[in-house]
């Protein structure tokens, strides 16, 4: 007993003496492995009488039972002492920056222009397109614009060069020219917006010589002016987020709508800035009418049956307004702080159920 | 067009001040832009008397004045030669600010002796153009009276005139919009005509084409000279400038009446008869006038113009400008007043030609009355009489007018259909009478504009009267009617797709610009377009002349803008129009991006980003649209011209249907365009990605992994330099369509161990195992398969 008490005390001193993972391994193959001491000691038991095996036997495998525990305590112990050893030796200074990423921005205009889809989108309009170029039956002729007239003039045109024909192509000065398409190419009712790049020969600190218009176009029976109306107070309401705005109608002439009319927001100018929605000014907004008669004739739509109106507005504007930029010319610009300062998160876009902005 | 309110009030009886004149106007459709009220500008200025006048001390031609004035006896400096006792004229304190000089006046002494105040001229109050001496006024105004009462000056409200309204171009005009609006009475406006004595001396031809009407009357014995206070005052107030009384006749009937008239001096006639014809191309070139203004134009054969001398000698252009030859003067006896009629047309088109844009020219381009020639004539004779004396001859009429508007079919429930107002049958009776429409009720009623409404020309044009007087403010705001939702969206798949692709570029590190439709045409011919008709016949600035045939240019020009602000590192998209042609068919809707990578020096070293990146983003976007990016053949070198040539590429399904091209921008380019490299970019093209398809069901096929392990297999094949390694992907991948499920380049070497003119590139090989787990003699055999595919592609295995 002695002895093995001895073999003990010794054994398990060299398991608490083993400072890395392969001294306690060499520990472990002394002690219990093939030829370990205790494996040895366990050798001798056949040699032993039942009784002796018995008690020696059972204290026999105690021992080993009891070293085994120690090492394997202890390997855990080391195991967890290295893994802390090479964290810390593998530390790093997270203070330094990630790897560079350029961050992307939709351009306001852009974004001003998918709330207008959105809005409309939701009142049931469609998104019609026509082409820049335009010839002079789309961009005046059918819309009412007598030959040579005045109201021609006014209207800053971007030509080019005469064809053999005497055919001049144009820029389109308006959208209007899509509503012109539309109602040709499909029969009432109808009720679209058309989006898209308009064009005057015109460059200041308020015009730029392309700039982004939104047509509207709703032609049904008995649509009237009252239409119009709640039409855009409710896109204007939903636009600038705000519960209802105040509009004032002021009679207006367009050769393709009659009768015509500027509509007015009621806005707050006192701060510098302009909010819609309350106040006591008027902002000029857009132009709108009801589709002359001379128009959806053009159209091959029977004024006599079917009516309806059309407002055409600036979305540059309706932007800047909205938004805060003070100069347009900034907004065909391109530079990347100011687009980086104006424009959107890739993820706002804008729909019914996260909102407009 | 301008006017005063006192002016105004000669036709309507109205006790409506300006703001409320202007509010109605407003509302009624005439748009005012401004109101200059010379009350606010002349504040400070007040009648004054002098007391005493004595030669100043140290100067000859100053005087020091003792004055009478608002603020007491001030000693005041004068340098006027008519500054002498007891004239009334007009006093400015110290710190009034005098617009004449744009100056403020200040207590400083003027050669030794304070001056505190000053005594002020016409000009200097802006009251006239120019002035000898300080003002001199009646005797009997009060000292303290303010500037403006004393001058008479009131209040100009300037509007715009649309075009479909040249009736608001006459004063009288405007009562009468008023007057129905319900600001007051409209006065009567009738003229009573003249007899005359004799027949007129001079004669009138008309050549219909040139000038469809003309009356006239000749007026002997007049005394010409400068028009009395009344008229010169209201002629000043809205910034003409009074000639002689004859002249002056003739400008406040244009402006009171819309009717412009014109005086010859009879004396200057040559022969006595006046003709009209069209413009004449001579030997020698086409015919000249000097007009009134005193310069010299050309007459062509499309403009009309007035002869005398049977016909040879111009005299005029006819309803644009009178001729310098016969003009009238301080000196005219005899006078023949014009009151004729001009196509609009015609008046436009020489205004435009000649540049002159007389108040004549611009109220016959916009269509004068038709029914003004006789009562023109008769206003004017009745002026003229009145200041001038004189005796009429009969009035002369040579000619036809056209017609006047046929009265049609009006239904006044349609006002309420139209309008959506309420407005009952007697009040758009009502309306339209006073407007001087001429209502038959029946059923339907009969509506008949008069002479000075040719715009109004149907059922609409009556709506749009009645609302806008009876008031724009009381429309209803009527809810459209609901309409089902298209299913699955509004937008086409063209509009999906740009939307789709304006996010994800936006989230790909990509700002979005919007540019011009314009570019140069050099620039434009960099990058395949400046075809003759996509160049502007009047653009805005030489360097925007041409529409653009991509929108790379106006990318990369704005991102080498950017890098001479200081801010080089670019990545910039737009989504827009290209032109090439000018059909509608010809339009395209592009998605461009540029990456110039400049950015911040970063401790990690990581990659700034190359040709590669753009294709990264390129083939994440083309996915994102829905583009069948698996069967996309990359071409390389058959991108076009302002690419690199051996680093760009066009994506396509085949050679007609090339997607997009990508790579880096050719260094000539960027050199045209002073812009320093390398930039990359990719430009799609929307209208080439195949539409969607369109499924009724949603549902996605079943999702069925397999259960067993995918393996790979790792080769390494030589081939010629020059090869595409995607080649060499696509055929290992294709060697066993069932079981290959990927082939992966890892690895691209040349040097030492592989023979000069060749690269060894590695590929991993997915293989996916279907029903049961391959054996070894299976792989081998797979693997084979994928050698023997590789050699077609010119790969050989490398040992």
């Amino acid at each position: 007993m002695t002895d093995l008490n001895t073999l003990e005390a010794d054994v398990l001193a060299q398991v608490a003496a083993a400072s890395d993972l392969q001294a306690l391994d060499a520990v472990r193959v002394a002690a219990v492995g093939k030829t370990g001491s205790i494996s040895g000691l366990l050798k001798t038991l056949g040699a032993m009488s039942p009784e002796e095996r018995k008690t020696q036997g059972a204290a026999i495998n105690a021992l080993r039972d009891k070293v085994q525990d120690a090492i394997t305590q202890k390997k855990a112990a080391l195991e967890a002492a290295e893994l802390d050893a090479r964290l810390a030796s593998e530390t790093l200074d997270l203070s330094l920056p990630a790897p560079y990423r350029r961050k992307g921005s939709v351009h306001p205009t852009m974004q001003t222009m998918d709330e207008v889809v959105a809005i409309f989108a939701e009142m049931g309009f469609a998104v019609a397109e026509g082409p820049d170029i335009e010839d002079d039956f789309h961009n005046f002729t059918a819309l009412n614009f007598p030959e040579k007239h005045p109201a021609r003039e006014m209207h800053d045109t971007f030509f080019f060069n005469p064809k053999e024909d005497g055919e001049r192509m144009l820029l389109r000065t308006h959208t209007s020219p899509v509503q012109v398409r539309t109602m040709v190419s499909q029969k009432p009712p109808i009720r679209i917006i058309a989006p898209g790049r308009t064009y005057r020969c015109d460059n200041d600190a308020t015009h730029t010589p392309v700039f982004h218009q939104v047509e509207g176009l709703v032609i049904d029976k008995g649509i009237h002016m009252g239409h119009l109306k709640w039409t855009l107070e409710t896109f204007l309401a939903r636009f600038f987020e705000t519960d209802a705005v105040t509009t004032q109608f002021r009679p207006h002439h367009f050769p393709f709508t009659e009768p015509s009319a500027e509509m007015d927001v009621q806005c707050d100018r006192s701060g510098g800035e302009i909010k819609i929605g309350q106040g006591t000014s008027w902002l000029e907004i857009l132009g709108c009418g009801m589709v002359h008669p001379n128009v959806l004739r053009a159209c091959g739509i029977d004024p006599d049956e079917y009516q309806g109106f059309a407002f055409g507005m600036g979305v540059d504007r309706l932007g800047m307004l909205k938004y805060g930029m003070p100069d347009l010319r900034d907004m065909w610009s391109s530079d990347v702080r100011w687009l980086s300062h104006y424009g959107f998160s890739a993820f706002a876009a804008p729909n019914p159920a996260s909102g407009l902005s | 067009m301008k006017f005063t309110l006192s002016w105004l009030k000669d036709h309507l009886e109205t006790t409506a001040t300006v703001p409320e004149i202007v509010a109605a106007m407003t509302m009624a459709g005439l748009e005012v832009e401004h109101v200059i009220d010379p009350a606010t500008k002349l504040a400070p200025f007040t009648v004054c008397k002098i007391v005493e006048a004595a030669r100043h001390p140290n100067a000859d031609r100053l005087q020091v004045c003792q004055v009478d004035t608002v603020d007491g006896r001030k000693e005041i400096v004068c340098g006027a030669p008519n500054a002498r006792p007891g004239l009334t004229t007009i006093y400015a304190p110290i710190g009034a600010y005098v617009p004449g000089l744009d100056v403020t006046l200040v207590e400083k002494p003027v050669r030794g002796v304070v001056s505190n105040g000053m005594l002020c001229s016409a000009a200097e109050l802006e009251y006239a153009s120019e002035s000898d001496g300080i003002m001199e006024l009646e005797g009997s105004l009060a000292v303290g009276t303010p500037a403006v009462d004393a001058l008479g000056l009131e209040a100009v409200i300037d509007f715009e005139v649309t075009p479909n309204r040249p009736d608001w171009l006459g004063v009288a005009g405007i009562a009468r919009d008023l007057a129905a609006a319900g600001v007051g009475t409209l006065k009567d406006l009738s003229i009573a005509p003249i007899a005359g004595t004799y027949p007129s001396p001079i004669s009138v031809t008309v050549d219909g084409e040139a000038c469809p009407a003309f009356a006239g009357r000749y007026i002997r014995g007049v005394k010409n000279g400068p028009s009395p206070k009344w008229l010169q005052d209201r002629l000043t107030a809205i910034g003409l400038r009074p000639i002689n009384a004859l002249v002056d006749v003739t400008n406040l009937i244009s402006y009171d009446r819309a009717r412009p008239l014109h005086v010859y001096d009879a004396h200057k006639l040559s022969g006595t008869q006046i003709s009209t014809r069209l413009g004449r191309h001579g030997e020698h070139g086409d015919e000249h006038l000097i007009a009134l203004d005193g310069k010299t134009y050309e007459l062509t054969p499309e403009m009309c113009v007035i002869a005398d001398a049977n016909g040879e000698r111009p005299i005029g252009l006819g309803g644009v400008m009178g001729g310098e030859s016969t003009g009238c003067s301080e000196d005219t006896v005899d006078v023949f007043v014009e009151s004729a009629w001009f196509e609009p047309i015609r008046i436009a088109q020489t205004g435009r030609t000649t540049g002159i844009a007389s108040d004549a020219q611009y109220r016959f381009a916009r269509t004068v009355d038709t029914g003004s020639l006789v009562p023109g004539i008769e206003l004017a004779t009745k002026l003229i009489l009145e200041l001038c004396g004189g005796e009429p001859s009969e009035v002369v009429y040579v000619g036809e007018v056209p017609a006047a508007p046929k009265g049609f079919a009006f239904d006044p429930d349609y006002v309420g259909q139209l309008s959506g107002l309420a407005v009952t049958p007697e009040k758009t009776h009502q309306i339209l009478a006073a407007l001087g429409f001429d209502v038959v009720l029946g059923s339907p009623w009969t509506v008949t504009p008069p002479t000075f409404r040719r715009d109004v020309e149907g059922k609409a044009d009556l709506v749009e009267e009645v609302a806008r007087i009876a008031g724009y403010g009381a429309l209803p705001s009527t809810p459209l009617p609901e309409v089902p939702r298209a299913v699955g969206g509004i937008l086409t798949a063209k509009q999906a797709r740009a939307r789709a692709a304006r996010r994800a570029l936006a989230a790909a590190g990509y700002a979005e610009a919007v540019t011009f439709s314009f570019t140069n045409r050099k620039t434009a011919s960099l990058f395949g377009g400046g075809q003759d008709v996509l160049v502007l016949a009047n653009p805005i600035a030489s360097e925007l002349d041409c529409m653009r045939p991509s929108l790379l240019p106006n990318l990369i020009e704005a991102a080498g803008r950017n890098a001479r602000q200081g801010f080089a590192d670019a990545a910039l998209f737009e989504i827009g129009p290209t032109f090439h042609g000018d059909k509608p068919a010809d339009q395209r809707t592009v998605v461009s991006a540029i990456l110039a990578p400049k950015a911040p020096r970063g401790w990690d070293k990581a990659a700034q980003g190359d040709v590669f990146t753009v294709k990264a983003d390129l083939l994440a976007l083309l996915e994102e649209l829905g583009a069948p990016v698996a069967s996309l053949q990359t071409a390389q070198g058959s991108a076009s011209s302002w690419w690199h040539p051996g680093r760009s590429a066009r994506l396509q399904l085949g050679p007609k249907a090339v997607m997009a091209e990508f790579g880096e921008i050719h260094p000539a380019v960027l050199k045209a365009l002073d812009v320093a490299g390398p930039v990359f970019g990719f430009e799609i093209t929307l209208e080439a990605i195949p539409e969607p398809k369109k499924k009724s069901i949603k549902t996605k096929p079943a999702f069925s992994p397999s259960a067993l392990m995918p393996l790979t297999r790792d080769f390494a094949f030589l081939v010629e330099k020059a090869k595409a390694a995607g080649d060499l992907v696509k055929a290992a991948a294709g060697a066993d369509k069932a079981l290959i499920t990927a082939a992966r380049v890892f690895d691209v070497y040349e040097g030492p161990g592989v023979p000069d003119g060749f690269k060894s590139v590695a590929i991993e090989v997915v293989v996916q195992p279907r029903e049961a787990t391959l054996t070894d003699a299976e792989i081998e055999a797979l693997s084979a398969k994928v050698v023997a595919a590789a050699e077609k592609a010119g790969g050989k295995l490398r040992s």
